[in-house]
């Protein structure tokens, strides 16, 4: 394991040396992790427009494991002084990279596109250090959402559930006619990806910011805390035994071929249903998960925009700040990866129904103060303590450990810095 | 000229061996230096160099997820290399009964060493898991009570790694004790049966003994393999259910990489070596002098 670490930080090494000085006029490098399908795509379009305007783009992407390897590269380019024009971070790190003073101010591309009208408070705070925009959203992915195959519903006589009580009476239908009521992939992401949804119906957008983004200690040692983790409890009762690391597009396709009930996943897995050739509203249902429809928990993928040392790559990096921000660009995007766009009042005749529903309610969830940023993803608080409250909700997943117990667990986890 | 010829010739061997030499001393000490300067440190998500004294140290002591790994590391540990010493060596020895095509069925045994162990991770989790794999089938033969859930059960994953590790490397230890047998002078053993020892005692009395060095060099390579194992746990079990089969190295990895905690994940890697420089140096140290004795 040593090895694996050495043998990173050394060809971390070597890239830094090749790349060193290598930056010429107009040139624009963009560390990404879309190298898959759909997202390949659509980084060949946002290179298109790039090269439109006359910049050389520099194609630096760094395949795999979310995007841990990409990170990794990063770091050793950044420490040896030689960062890229941007980089996908999102969320909370992108404050800690701010505090690295190694971020680029872009408010002149920011304050010319009008970004403070265009983007939700919630989300323009994400791409925010210091009141300064450092970084540039490209989508919003909804977490809380729950899809249904209503062939099986239909075949259970069960109600699509709107609240977690109805959950119960449905999935407990769905396993008496002989089907998984809830596809699940037993990873401790895909259980906090439940848990947050969980959390989020029962104590609603409010009390999630206040346990799950601020940390508050009587919050998360709340009885509605509590309440939630027994819910958790309900929802694993209705999963299979063949659960535990199965990846979640797995779980997608048990929905798909009407094995399963339904699954809490976020957008992305609408992918899943498209590439399998299914329609939103007849092969497959896409609602907000039980009891959240008043909430949208956001993760949104963003570039953030490293300090350039010469003129020249400072323009191309506001070019592409711009790009990024360009309906053009935000639907092409989109469409390919199964998100909606980040900046409010687009057409949005080419999305689907699932997509037009999430931004119907991104934009009323903006008003209303139910859009919270998402925790099982990065987005709520700093990797450290969410990793911290990640493996005690993963823990009470797996295991006999009572609410209560895992409540003052969860509040000591949330203390971890 | 032909002093420099010899000055030349005299340097040659160095100079060949130096840019390896060079690389390994920077590549693997210095990095070992140098995490072990990170482990005092408040480093997080970047190298950083302000001083922490031991508090990375007490974090991870405090952690229950460490304790979890260490514990698996121990159980794993344990069993992996006894198992497969144990295996290896039935093996080797029915092997050696002089059997028909034995070329073969060596080879068959053999060959998952020939596998990575994410390839053996990946299809052991197949055949482990309850919804696909050995319980369906048992089921689908008719066996409707059969349950093989260790994969699924948090208390029992981390046998399952053991059962894929010993299933890979157990054909490797077959080998190195087959050469080992066939080392020893058959007129031992012939000799011995003139005596009127049976077929066991010889073994218990005389050839297992003989096979000492063959134990140290296998006992070497399967318990470092335990220690640094961490792609057979990731493709297996993930580290599930939950964490319950975490190892320390996927600690460390997840800890340095993904939750920028470089200083704990570095605290955590120096655990590591310190446990291997533990058990290793008293260990060689013994079998060395007693080399050198004999």
């Amino acid at each position: 394991m040593d090895g694996i670490l050495k043998s990173c930080a050394s060809c971390a090494v070597a890239l830094g040396i090749a790349f060193t000085g290598a930056a010429r006029a107009g040139e624009i490098e963009v560390l990404h992790w879309w190298t898959s399908g759909g997202e390949a795509k659509a980084a060949a379009e946002l290179k298109k427009t790039l090269e439109a305007k006359g910049h050389t783009w520099k194609d630096f992407a760094v395949a795999g494991g979310g995007g841990e390897n990409a990170m990794t590269v990063l770091k050793s380019r950044v420490v040896s002084g030689n960062a890229p024009s941007a980089a996908q971070i999102k969320g909370p790190s992108i404050q800690e990279w701010g505090a690295e003073g190694v971020l680029a101010n872009i408010n002149d591309v920011a304050k010319a596109g009008s970004w403070d009208k265009l983007l939700p408070p919630a989300v323009s705070g994400v791409m925010k250090y210091k009141g300064n925009y450092v970084a540039a959203p490209v989508n919003v992915h909804r977490v809380n959402w729950m899809w249904a195959n209503p062939a099986v519903f239909k075949k259970a006589g069960a109600q699509i559930p709107k609240t977690w009580k109805e959950f119960d009476a449905a999935a407990q239908k769905i396993q008496k006619a002989g089907f998984i009521a809830v596809a699940h992939g037993g990873q401790p992401w895909q259980d906090f990806t439940v848990f947050e949804s969980v959390v989020l119906g029962v104590g609603g957008p409010a009390f999630y910011k206040k346990a799950l983004v601020d940390l508050d200690q009587a919050s998360l040692k709340s009885a509605t805390m509590e309440e939630a983790f027994a819910t958790l409890s309900t929802v694993r009762k209705y999963i299979d035994k063949g659960a535990p690391n199965r990846d979640w597009n797995l779980a997608t396709a048990m929905v798909i071929n009407g094995k399963a009930g339904m699954q809490f996943m976020g957008d992305w897995a609408k992918g899943e249903f498209t590439a399998a050739g299914k329609k939103p509203g007849t092969d497959y249902v896409c609602v907000p998960a039980p009891g959240t429809a008043s909430g949208f928990t956001f993760n949104i993928d963003s570039f953030v925009m490293f300090t350039q040392k010469s003129a020249d790559a400072r323009k191309a990096q506001s070019d592409l700040a711009a790009a990024i921000m360009s309906p053009e660009f935000q639907e092409v995007f989109n469409l390919n990866k199964g998100s909606i766009p980040a900046r409010l009042n687009m057409d949005l005749a080419k999305f689907d129904d699932c997509a037009k529903l999430s931004s119907r309610d991104f934009v009323a969830t903006s008003k209303s103060g139910g859009l919270v940023p998402s925790i099982a993803h990065g987005m709520a608080v700093p990797a450290a303590t969410a990793g911290a409250m990640q493996d005690v909700v993963t823990q009470f997943f797996n295991s006999s450990t009572t609410p209560k117990s895992a409540v003052a667990r969860l509040a000591q986890a949330a203390t971890t810095k | 000229m032909r002093r420099w010829v010899d000055t030349l010739e005299a340097w040659l061997p160095k100079l060949v061996i130096a840019p390896t030499f060079l690389c390994c001393l920077v590549f693997v000490y210095g990095y070992i230096l140098w995490t072990a300067v990170l482990s005092f440190t408040r480093s997080r998500m970047l190298p950083s160099y302000e001083l922490a004294g031991l508090a990375q140290y007490q974090a991870l002591f405090a952690s229950e997820r460490w304790w979890v790994a260490l514990k698996n590391l121990a159980l794993f540990g344990t069993c992996f290399t006894l198992i497969a010493l144990a295996v290896g060596l039935a093996l080797a020895i029915l092997l050696d009964q002089k059997i028909r095509a034995e070329g073969f069925i060596r080879s068959v045994y053999l060959y998952p060493m020939a596998l990575s162990f994410i390839v053996t991770g990946t299809a052991w989790k197949w055949m482990l898991n309850p919804g696909l794999g050995l319980e369906k089938l048992m089921r689908d033969w008719g066996f409707a009570e059969f349950s093989f859930e260790w994969l699924v059960d948090p208390e029992m994953a981390i046998y399952t790694v053991v059962i894929a590790g010993v299933w890979q490397s157990s054909g490797f230890v077959m080998a190195f004790f087959l050469a080992g047998l066939r080392a020893i002078d058959p007129e031992i053993v012939k000799a011995a049966k003139v005596d009127g020892a049976s077929m066991p005692t010889i073994y218990r009395r005389i050839i297992i003994p003989s096979l000492r060095p063959v134990f140290f060099s296998s006992l070497l390579i399967l318990a470092h393999l335990a220690i640094k194992s961490f792609d057979l746990v990731v493709a297996l079990t993930g580290g599930g259910p939950g964490f319950a089969s975490d190892l320390p190295a996927t600690f460390m990895y997840s800890f340095a990489f993904t939750r920028n905690q470089i200083g704990l994940g570095a605290a955590s890697a120096m655990m590591m070596l310190m446990t291997v420089v533990a058990v290793f140096v008293p260990f060689l140290y013994s079998e060395l002098r007693r080399g050198r004795r004999a």
